[in-house]
């Protein structure tokens, strides 16, 4: 049995691009598990999504075997944790299965947004939190600074931090040894009730649910008759193991202190959820380990599939991925224009854009997304309060007392050439200005008061062009306020399309109208009839243009004998139309339904 | 069934066209006449000929004694019916009295012309070798040698063309009195010169024009009796109507397609290829498929419905065993109800507006993929 003073549970935490993936490489490479030919560039980001966006999506971990300078083996526990601001969740249930975080700190850049947002997220959770100066092989590294900044800034102690260049591998070996030294081992009583933390899990064809968990308590081996103790499903562990590099290594037991798998063929997805404690059904703990941070997805939008007949497909994926993802919320909704598909909740427009990339590529779907939208609260005149997610559900204005939007703070850190522009941005985004630090000479952090809708579609974006890049953010949720608020609708062919109608701010609905109407002028495509496109508040027509009817469509020449080419424009008009909505009787093709998404690019 | 010969050699490409065809060097046209024999000898698809076309390409490049030599060698293999239509196509600037006299000895009984336009800027625009006047000479020519079916090809929408200017080339044109007058209206395929112009045409003026020409035509007395063809009464060209009623033809040739047996293929577009294998057509022959009876099914809609009769509701039913109102009741309806075609127990035909938008129409024919 490993000796619990012998593990260290912990994971890296960094502002975006500041190498923590790199780190990561590194730290296994060099405990020797891989040699570097095994190596794939980022042993860690196993998801083809992740590298091509260079982000960490899902928590990932690994086990690893260090021997260290005192001549002893030590296991290392690395679990690796998503670096985006939409991801916090995620992040808050890894760091809850370790005892140390190691932060990763640019040697140029220095302490950025959600460097700070992390290391509270880590102090939240009572971590030992470890600096680490990366990137000093950079000509603009500059570690005495970054080290100032982190104690003045975070206050936590940063004189011995290692200096080090993940890309090249200099002076990683200073950060084994400081794991050793710096992350405290993990407690618990081998001979206590067991008592499980589920971190994540993923769904597997053949062993089902695999749980990832912290033994916090007790043992589990194959055989342990295992209580879920929210949903109260009871299994039997099939096999318990640990994270080996990009697999599953089985074991004898999981002891207090330990990281790794269990399964026990649940089938059952609902069965096992992120947060929830597992205990021992014949000898269960007193009470289940307090539950992770609870979020609640803070953007919605429609799903639908392409083609109807692809619903359930539709379905089973969002169930496979809520599975790996607690905080993917739908529910089936219907609209008029699009058919049977699915209201989505994310904790932000990344985590959208990544579930619906993920659907599309890992299950194969076509998929039609509706407008993001926020919670909105409505007051009603009878004194009802309903909570709206999709705007279609909007009740009569008469009905309607009023209205409240959600508000974030946003904390913005920039170089001071870009405080103007960054804060005309912000006004221009409702902001409502907060305050305004200088964390040094050259860079200050602008807190603004903003609401959630207002960022939603691109504000990330523009807070980049407009800063060169240089700007960075971080965001946490305030609670409503009150606010003008109208239902913006879309009428095709005199139609209303539901699933085009958005909730606006009064102030600029005029203008988000034109844009809509002109944005759809381009996407649909002329068809036998004229067709008006007007936006409306209400009754009140507020924006027109007008799709003008198809004159022409016909192929002149016949070639010869050879009528292949004219099948292939047939088939190719029929293959275009296939993908079309049908609502009236205009046909409305699938881009256009996210056009909305779009309307500042030009 | 039908012979289409392809003859794929022009004195030069024209600006808008992306047909198979190239300059040929004489000797080369020879060693392709040579190959042309051999696979004309060597086909087993040995069937009564009612129609033959010979196409380009410009056919008329060949010397008189190359193309009597294809024909002899047609005569040799097939047995044609008394009262073949024999089409060749031919270029003003590429005719002569001689040549005329071989194709009227070797039973050639129709010439098409490739005139385009009457106006000398738009020939120029459009890459054309020929004057008008040369065309003029031509055309006297061809009738002088006894030919009394003639077609002349004209395009619409040239660049910059205006309305009066291709009112000017229809009376021009339709003074000569031929047979037959095929319109298209210029059509800008990727791979031409013109698609590199990157040049557009306003829509509503082609609309114009085309109906200018179809209500012109009209009171000259040719009937319109395809989306872009038209001909004094009993003049329509059988060849052609045969490939919209999907009669059996056989393509020779270079790249040349056929339907035999409900099945179609096309000889390759690789000339070397092409020289080398003439003489086992199986070799040379790609893109081999069997229609199934859903496909002959789609065909015979969207080939049929360019005609302006439309097609045959009892053809439908001897050929497929089915009413086509059971087959395809919905798409009948649909495409009434927006005014895009009608039917009544005999026939389907599209609509004046259905024609305009044929393509779109005719896509509503084709079936879902199971």
């Amino acid at each position: 049995m490993i000796e619990q003073s012998k593990i260290r549970n912990f994971c890296i935490i960094a502002h975006i691009d500041h190498g923590k993936s790199t780190l990561a490489d590194r730290i296994i490479e060099k405990t020797g598990l891989l040699t570097s030919r095994e190596m794939q560039s980022q042993v860690l980001d196993n998801m083809d999504l992740e590298r091509e966006r260079g982000i960490t999506i899902k928590a990932q971990s690994v086990r690893i075997v260090y021997k260290a300078q005192d001549g002893e083996e030590y296991i290392f526990n690395l679990i690796d944790t998503p670096g985006h601001v939409d991801f916090n969740y995620e992040v808050s249930r890894s760091l809850a299965a370790c005892d140390g975080a190691i932060l990763v700190v640019d040697a140029a850049q220095g302490i950025e947004a959600q460097t700070l947002a992390n290391v509270y997220l880590a102090l939240d959770h009572d971590l030992d939190v470890m600096p680490v100066i990366n990137k000093i092989d950079l000509p603009s590294a500059d570690p005495d600074r970054v080290v100032e900044e982190i104690e003045d800034v975070i206050g936590i102690e940063a004189q011995d931090a290692p200096r080090i260049s993940a890309k090249t591998g200099q002076n990683v070996e200073e950060v084994l040894e400081a794991i050793v030294k710096k992350i405290p081992a993990p407690v618990g009583d081998v001979n206590a009730p067991l008592q499980a933390l589920i971190f994540d899990s993923v769904y597997d064809s053949y062993k089902g649910v695999i749980i990832f968990c912290r033994i916090k308590e007790g043992s589990v081996r194959r055989g342990t008759a295992l209580r879920m103790m929210a949903t109260g499903a009871v299994e039997e562990a099939v096999e318990v193991g640990y994270f080996g590099a990009g697999q599953f290594i089985p074991c004898e037991e999981l002891t207090a202190g330990m990281v790794g798998y269990i399964t026990a063929s649940i089938k059952n997805v609902a069965d096992t959820r992120v947060g929830d404690t597992i205990t021992d059904d014949t000898n269960p703990c007193a009470e289940p380990l307090p539950g992770y941070k609870k979020v609640n997805p803070m953007v919605y939008c429609g799903l639908y599939p392409a083609d109807g007949a692809k619903y359930p497909d539709l379905r089973d994926a969002l169930e496979k991925l809520q599975l790996n993802d607690a905080s993917l919320f739908y529910e089936p909704e219907t609209s008029i224009a699009l058919g049977f598909g699915f209201r989505c909740g994310f904790l932000g427009l990344l985590h959208l854009e990544i579930i619906q990339e993920r659907l599309e590529r890992e299950y194969n779907l076509d998929l039609i997304t509706t407008a993001p939208s926020v919670i909105y609260k409505v007051h009603k005149t009878n004194g009802d309060i309903i909570e709206l997610t999709n705007p279609s559900n909007l009740p009569d204005p008469a009905e309607i007392d009023y209205m409240e939007e959600p508000m974030v703070k946003a904390e913005i850190m920039v170089t001071t050439e870009f405080i103007g522009p960054i804060m005309d941005l912000c006004q221009e985004r409702r902001g409502e200005y907060q305050g305004m630090e200088y964390m040094e000479t050259t860079r200050a952090l602008l807190t603004y008061h903003l609401p959630l809708n207002e960022i939603i579609y691109d504000f990330f974006d523009a807070l980049k062009s407009r800063s060169r890049g240089y700007a960075s953010f971080d965001y946490e949720m305030l609670g409503y306020q009150r606010s003008e608020l109208v239902k913006l609708d879309i009428l095709v062919n005199k139609e209303e399309v539901d699933a085009l109608s958005f909730i606006v701010f009064s102030g600029t609905a005029y203008e988000r109208g034109r844009k809509m109407c002109e944005k759809l002028k381009k996407e649909i495509p002329r068809q036998l009839f004229e067709i008006p496109i007007q936006a409306a508040i209400g009754s009140k027509v507020i924006a027109r243009e007008t799709v003008k009817a198809m004159r022409k469509d016909v192929l002149a020449k016949c070639y010869g004998g050879d009528i292949s080419r004219k099948r292939k424009l047939l088939e190719k008009q029929k293959e275009g139309k296939k993908r079309m909505r049908q609502v009236g009787n205009v046909e409305i093709p699938q881009k256009a339904f996210m056009s909305v998404l779009k309307l500042d690019d030009e | 069934m039908e012979l289409y010969i392809h003859i794929p050699f022009c004195k030069q490409k024209c600006n808008y066209c992306d047909f198979l065809s190239w300059n040929g060097e004489a000797k080369q046209r020879e060693e392709y006449v040579q190959a042309l024999l051999k696979e004309i000898t060597a086909v087993k698809e040995k069937k009564e000929v009612t129609s033959i076309f010979i196409g380009g390409g410009t056919p008329s490049i060949l010397e008189p004694q190359q193309m009597k030599r294809i024909m002899e060698g047609i005569h040799e293999k097939f047995k044609l019916r008394e009262d073949a239509e024999i089409t060749i196509e031919a270029n003003p600037g590429t005719i002569t009295r001689e040549k005329l006299e071989a194709y009227r000895t070797c039973g050639i009984n129709r010439i098409s012309f490739g005139l385009q336009s009457i106006h000398e800027d738009e020939l120029k625009l459009l890459g054309r070798i020929h004057t008008f006047k040369e065309f003029e000479e031509s055309y006297h020519m061809a009738r002088q040698a006894g030919f009394q079916n003639i077609n002349i090809d004209l395009i619409m929408a040239v660049p910059n063309q205006t309305m009066d200017r291709w009112k000017e080339t229809l009376q021009t044109i339709t003074a000569l009195k031929p047979e037959h007058i095929s319109a298209y209206s210029l059509i800008i395929e990727e791979g031409t010169p013109f698609y590199e112009m990157d040049y557009e045409f306003s829509e509503d003026l082609e609309r114009e024009m085309y109906e200018e020409t179809k209500n012109y035509l009209k009171k000259q007395d040719y009937q319109q009796y395809e989306i872009s063809n038209f001909a004094r009464p009993g003049y329509s060209c059988r060849h052609n109507l045969g490939y919209w009623d999907r009669e059996e033809y056989l393509g020779l040739g270079l790249g040349a397609a056929s339907l035999i047996d409900e099945q179609r293929w096309n000889n390759t577009r690789d000339i070397l290829a092409y020289l080398s294998y003439a003489n086992e057509p199986e070799k040379i022959r790609i893109n081999q498929e069997v229609l199934m009876e859903r496909e002959q099914m789609e065909e015979f809609m969207f080939l049929g419905l360019r005609k302006t009769a439309g097609v045959s509701v009892k053809k439908f039913q001897e050929k497929f065993g089915d009413d086509i109102k059971t087959v395809y009741g919905r798409q009948l309806e649909k495409l009434t109800r927006d005014g895009l075609l009608e039917y009544d127990e005999h026939r389907v035909w599209l609509t004046e507006r259905g024609i305009s938008v044929s393509n779109y129409a005719m896509a509503e024919f084709l079936f879902d993929d199971e």
